[in-house]
């Protein structure tokens, strides 16, 4: 059986990197209920909690939850246990962004696209998705 | 009182809708804001990582800029700027260890320590004109008109920065009452728009977006305002886009709420730049007798 690393490490680094504490979560999924990109996500916002817990970063690498977040902060502003979940979700990223990986490839996006976005939208992807 | 007016990047082209209706009607009020000479990106979105000091140095700079001004207050109409400058200005407040690693590291500039005010246009308007004087200046009640105010997310939350408690749309309602306007309550006035995850999506598949603007074409409304340059693009302009996919089920009017606010006002319609919005929200205004084009 596949079984998904368990590591204690990983807990303190996505502590460290988010400035949460993953522990105090009691997986009531209030942020999934709140969140406007649940129903895209791989895993909700509630199991990605679950993984972080258990450190188990390494089974998260290839779903898209942490780049579908938006930092809308509608999770973080309703956890009953004071977790700003955005910074989590963040943190998720930054573990991949740091090794050099982009989300997305700026210069794959159709040049007709760029010219309708609005400054803010490339600024703001950017810097979620590329490192 | 000294206000410093900070645009950010997208009101000087692609939002200028925004900013220059927004700047007539302070005028015609009588509030005196001085655009800032230098100001930079102010980074769209605050960094959330606790390691990440770099990314402060943005819209930290701009709060410096303002100071030198001499300035007690910082002005922005982009939720996304707003949004930004204030987190930032409370790390700058709260945090000492934080504060003092971002000063040494800007050594060029004067210290900062979160002494400004950070403002959005709602709150401003509100605490420096109130929602009286405004009616009283009136030229184009917006009579005959009902609205729904969409907030977002960045005007509202962390809660340290909201502009007004979450749940709560009193300034954005209140303004457009005093403008003589219906206001629709609808359930999706908070809720995200899908922010900059267009940029990594097919057109039209924007389900966030699509969830706001069938919430407030349930809810009666004939037109919805925003006062944030990324919303109005999820939300006007990849209506038709949505539509197509049959993500929604009518257009409904997408503007700016400095753009009622101009009109109201009586300031001319060529200053509101209504070739920027969607097609639809000018034709929109001229039947509802709004708009007057020449």
């Amino acid at each position: 059986m596949n079984t998904p690393n368990v590591s204690l490490s990983s807990v303190k680094k996505i502590n460290d990197l988010s400035g949460e504490n993953v522990k105090l979560c009691m997986q009531c999924g209030t942020c999934t209920a709140a969140c406007p990109m649940a129903d895209e996500m791989d895993f909700v916002p509630r199991k990605v909690m679950h993984y972080n817990q258990f450190g188990m970063i390494s089974a998260m690498e290839d779903i898209n939850s942490y780049w579908k977040c938006a930092s809308c902060h509608s999770c973080s502003v309703r956890c009953p246990r004071g977790i700003d979940i955005a910074r989590v979700m963040e943190a998720l990223r930054q573990l991949v962004l740091r090794t050099n990986k982009n989300y997305i490839e700026p210069s794959r996006i159709p040049p007709e696209k760029l010219k309708q976005y609005p400054g803010i939208m490339m600024v703001a992807g950017f810097r979620k998705l590329t490192s | 009182m000294k206000i410093s007016y900070y645009p950010g990047c997208t009101l000087k082209y692609k939002a200028k809708n925004l900013e220059t209706a927004a700047l007539a009607s302070l005028e015609i009020l009588g509030i005196d804001v001085e655009e800032m000479e230098r100001w930079n990106c102010c980074g769209a979105v605050y960094s959330l990582t606790d390691d990440d000091l770099i990314h402060m140095v943005g819209p930290v700079r701009n709060l410096v800029r303002a100071k030198e001004q001499g300035a007690d207050t910082i002005v922005t109409l982009c939720s996304m700027c707003y949004n930004t400058l204030a987190r930032a200005n409370e790390l700058m407040k709260n945090d000492p260890e934080k504060r003092d690693t971002i000063n040494r590291f800007m050594d060029e500039e004067i210290d900062y320590f979160g002494e400004l005010e950070v403002h959005h246009l709602l709150s401003l308007l509100k605490d420096q004109v109130g929602w009286q004087a405004i009616s009283e200046k009136i030229q184009t009640p917006l009579t005959d008109l009902k609205l729904a105010s969409y907030y977002g997310c960045t005007l509202q939350r962390p809660a340290e920065v909201g502009i007004e408690p979450m749940g709560s749309f009193t300034l954005m309602n209140d303004l457009f009452q005093a403008l003589g306007a219906e206001v629709v309550p609808f359930g999706a006035a908070d809720k995200c728009c899908g922010s900059y995850q267009v940029i990594c999506e097919e057109e039209g598949d924007n389900t966030a977006a699509a969830t706001i603007l069938q919430s407030a074409a349930a809810s009666g409304a004939e037109a919805l305002a925003t006062s944030c340059p990324l919303c109005e693009f999820n939300l006007g302009k990849q209506q038709e886009a949505l539509l197509e996919k049959d993500k929604i089920s009518q257009k409904i009017p997408t503007l700016y709420f400095t753009q009622l606010l101009a009109l109201a006002l009586g300031v001319p319609a060529e200053q509101c730049h209504f070739e920027l919005s969607d097609s639809e929200v000018s034709h929109f205004l001229e039947n509802k007798k709004i708009l007057v084009t020449a």
